[in-house]
């Protein structure tokens, strides 16, 4: 995997995701209310997408052409409006800090008529793979070459929504759709196999190739393996692709890792500052590698 | 706009019978011959709503989702996204009540261009019992920002309806019944959009009617010679035509809604909320009275439950006596 991408590129990737992770603590310091965990575990990927993978132009959000990012679990939005921010797109730095906030294009779940570059409204879940066929179907009715790629929970696989659409996509060889799961195995009430375990009988990624799916099972902040299944999943023929992506919810900062309680709350300040210094002497750690 | 009516409309041996959700089928396939961008997107019930009429003309436009009506809102969302101009397609209580939270989220909140078109609307769907006749669907899109609600009255509006949804722009929901009914107007009758039709005009009341039951108030006000009754046909129930129905009220002094719908949250209500502001004058709602009904021919439903020409016609008499 690594022929696609060199070291020094990791590592440049690796920063950026440091950066955006100190955006999104910043961000939700000042709105005072959002989810910390899930943005946080999700950075490497959404900078993997933004800052390598996506055919995209930040200054023509509704470029024909572009890869579709479809957000199923919304409530991570920071990860996505901080991602968008440093990637380019026409987002001020000072909006950063109205994240929530009345009259701010950053609504607390994404608005599609209120952000360009934001594909969907989202926010109750389960929703966004079905969404994502729609997308799908069309590019394929329209013999458009851009690639669909779903951003969803593992824990809104609970939604029988969800199922609905994965036996969709399989039916109709959706192969121009990947969707990447967010395993980090929390929800907001607990740990996903206490609330509504997914592993049960077989594993989740055992779910989809059970129901027709090209399954990559994946380390979620391993920029090597994350580039190489999104190579895999590009290059599959005939199916859709599913990424199960085993992440660390919190990821960066050692109070908030793997603890559930941060699925949905905000850091005040001192835990900010707190997170913010660690983050810092990882992105220390980084430049002397 | 003249109204049109066929030739000997109200000769019930002599109108023509023929199911709203045929007539919408049939305006799909129209549709779909027009414009590349229509998709239809169905939950295993296409046939049952006449959606063949196009599927089979269109395959490579047609998407079958199965019993998933859920998905199929989000499908038709992602498609509209992308600036196609899908029709989700099913039976009333499934594609409204079902998946009621998806369409709120993913074509109302966003404004997607999505029309929902549902068979089964009322309990003119008859034997299948009260969990296939949808009598909260009104309820449930009106209360929608930016959703246009269409009730077609027959066939030929349906059909109408269908082409004229193509053309809007946001949400719309286009409810049809089950049952053949009479076929009263014909392709060169006016439709327009969000303007009610006064069919017959007069000083005494005021009567209202969407779906097959404008039909019954035609029937009653041709019957009832010694009162002069104004009948109009709101096919449009959001956003509402307020200003003619205001007028009418003003002229009248009472108005009577009678419809296949629960009267709470109905177009009677919806008048009733906009008269209280604009023109008090009492207000009538005819419909179904909040409750669950029960399996059986639409024709003993309605005769059972006050909505055949007879029932019809004693609630409306009951409400001017008052």
């Amino acid at each position: 995997m690594s022929t696609i991408v060199t070291e020094k590129e990791i590592q440049q990737l690796q920063l950026t995701a440091n950066t955006i992770r100190q955006t999104i603590i910043r961000m939700l310091m000042d709105a005072g209310a959002g989810h910390t965990a899930g943005p946080l575990g999700m950075a490497d990927i959404f900078t993997a997408l933004y800052f390598h993978e996506l055919k995209h132009d930040p200054k023509n959000p509704s470029w024909s052409e572009r890869d579709r990012v479809i957000l199923s679990n919304g409530h991570i939005c920071p990860v996505r409006y901080a991602a968008m921010y440093h990637a380019g797109y026409q987002i001020q730095k000072e909006e950063l800090s109205t994240f929530r906030k009345i009259d701010s294009r950053l609504e607390g779940h994404p608005a599609f008529h209120r952000l360009p570059g934001v594909e969907t409204s989202s926010g109750p879940l389960g929703e966004g793979l079905s969404e994502a066929c729609g997308f799908a179907f069309a590019a394929k009715m329209d013999h458009k070459p851009h690639h669909i790629w779903c951003l969803a929970s593992d824990g809104e696989h609970a939604e029988g929504m969800t199922w609905e659409a994965v036996m969709l996509a399989a039916k109709y060889k959706l192969d121009n759709l990947c969707v990447i799961i967010d395993r980090n195995y929390i929800q907001i009430d607990g740990f996903t196999e206490d609330v509504m375990p997914l592993d049960l009988g077989v594993s989740l990624a055992d779910k989809y190739k059970a129901f027709g799916w090209n399954v990559l099972e994946i380390g979620g902040h391993d920029f090597a393996d994350i580039l190489g299944a999104f190579e895999k999943a590009k290059s599959a023929k005939g199916k859709p692709t599913c990424i199960v992506a085993r992440t660390t919810p919190g990821k960066g900062v050692d109070f908030m890792e793997n603890n559930y309680k941060w699925h949905g709350v905000p850091p005040n300040k001192t835990q900010a500052e707190e997170a913010l210094a660690q983050l810092a002497r990882i992105e220390d750690a980084l430049r002397r590698e | 706009m003249n109204f049109i009516f066929a030739d000997n409309y109200l000769d019930e041996t002599k109108v023509k019978m023929s199911p709203m959700r045929e007539g919408a089928g049939l305006g799909l396939a129209e549709l779909g011959a027009l414009h590349a961008d229509v998709i239809v997107v169905g939950a295993d019930t296409l046939e049952s709503c006449r959606a063949h009429h196009f599927t089979e003309k269109f395959p490579d436009r047609t998407i079958q989702v199965g019993v998933a009506e859920q998905n199929l809102i989000g499908v038709c969302a992602g498609l509209a996204y992308e600036g196609k101009v899908p029709f989700g397609i099913t039976y009333a209580p499934f594609l409204i009540g079902r998946a009621w939270e998806p369409i709120r989220t993913t074509i109302a909140y966003p404004s997607n261009h999505v029309i929902l078109l549902a068979s089964h609307a009322g309990i003119a769907t008859g034997t299948d019992g009260p969990t296939h006749q949808m009598t909260e669907d009104i309820a449930l899109t009106a209360c929608l920002p930016g959703f246009t609600v269409l009730a077609p009255c027959d066939h030929e509006q349906a059909r109408l309806a269908v082409k004229a949804a193509y053309d809007l722009k946001g949400p719309v929901y286009i409810r049809c019944a089950r049952e053949a009914t009479p076929v009263f107007t014909t392709p060169e009758t006016p439709f327009v959009v969000g303007k009610v039709q006064i069919l017959r005009e007069g000083t005494d009341a005021t009567v209202i009617g969407h779906g097959y039951m404008t039909y019954r108030l035609l029937q009653i006000a041709e019957e009832l010679k010694e009162l002069s009754i104004e009948v109009i046909n709101v096919h449009t129930i959001k956003p509402l035509d307020i200003e003619t129905i205001v007028a009418s009220a003003k002229k009248t002094g009472k108005v009577f809604v009678a419809e296949d719908h629960n009267i709470v949250g109905g177009l009677g209500s919806i008048i009733a909320s906009a008269l209280a502001e604009h023109v008090p004058v009492p207000v009538k709602s005819h419909g179904v009275y909040d409750i669950f009904t029960e399996s059986g021919s639409a024709k003993d439903l309605w005769g059972k439950y006050g909505l055949d020409t007879e029932g019809t016609k004693k609630a409306l008499l009951d409400f001017l006596q008052k």
